[in-house]
């Protein structure tokens, strides 16, 4: 059976796992189990995982895809890692304020931002 | 199925869970909104507020059986946009799913959908058993 495209584009960053997502909606339901199983291969070969999730271009967002960050930011601090997010839309952000998991996500403007000083906390 | 007057437009349609298919649906009301002018901010909440209701419909409600369907019923006018959206399941209690925003349940992957629908909704409700939800979006007055 051929794999499907995968949905996230992964690249180091100086030792960072710098994440792209390669749709403007993560909303279908397939498609986000399958960026939860791509992520998750992903940070569970990295030691520690230090994660930046850039959502340049993703216009929109569904619970679903909440509750696999979520997950994958359980997974990452399970791992003594850290997750950061970048270039998040005013709209999108007001999804997670709104569910109050702006309260959990550490968020940055750029992903310059974003990578400067990780590992430090 | 679908009625359009220069003031309104009605419709239904019943949906498969199959990606394709809703995303359709979802640019088809998307276009509806944007003719009866529609703010962007409406549009990204009706959208949101769509796809968490049936996927609802499909998940909780259906069990996700693929023979079972989910309707969507919609009443679009310049003042305000109105969808039914209703499951073939036996329908379960909005109230007692925990609120998802208590710090204690923050970590917990589910439970969203339905706190964003009345969010980003002016009005949303649940008919008994609870496998319809009735929810409305209305213009802000100037």
């Amino acid at each position: 059976m051929a794999s499907a495209p995968s949905r996230i584009r992964v690249a180091d960053v100086n030792g960072v796992m710098r994440v792209d997502f390669t749709d403007s909606d993560i909303l279908d339901e397939a498609a986000i189990r399958q960026i939860n199983s791509e992520l998750t291969r992903a940070i569970e070969a990295a030691s520690p995982p230090r994660v930046l999730i850039c959502f340049a271009g993703v216009e929109h967002l569904s619970s679903a895809a909440l509750g696999t960050l979520v997950t994958v930011n359980s997974l990452i601090k399970k791992r003594g890692g850290q997750l950061r997010f970048s270039n998040i839309k005013p709209s999108i952000f007001e999804v997670f304020k709104i569910t109050k998991l702006s309260k959990l996500f550490q968020f940055f403007d750029t992903a310059e931002q974003a990578l400067q000083g990780f590992g430090r906390g | 199925m679908a009625s359009t007057q220069s003031d309104r437009d009605e419709g239904s349609t019943r949906l498969a869970e199959e990606s394709k298919a809703i995303e359709a649906f979802q640019r088809r009301i998307d276009g509806i909104l944007t003719s009866f002018e529609f703010s962007e901010q409406a549009r990204f909440g009706v959208r949101l507020s769509l796809e968490e209701a049936i996927m609802n419909g499909f998940h909780h409600g259906n069990q996700r059986d693929p023979a079972k369907w989910v309707e969507v019923r919609w009443a679009i006018s310049p003042e305000e946009a109105t969808f039914h959206v209703l499951d073939e399941g036996e329908g379960f209690d909005p109230e007692a799913v925990p609120d998802p925003t208590l710090d204690e349940n923050l970590e917990i992957p589910s439970g969203r959908g339905i706190m964003l629908i009345r969010t980003y909704m002016t009005e949303a409700m649940y008919h008994s058993p609870g496998n319809h939800i009735e929810m409305r979006y209305r213009k802000p007055r100037r």
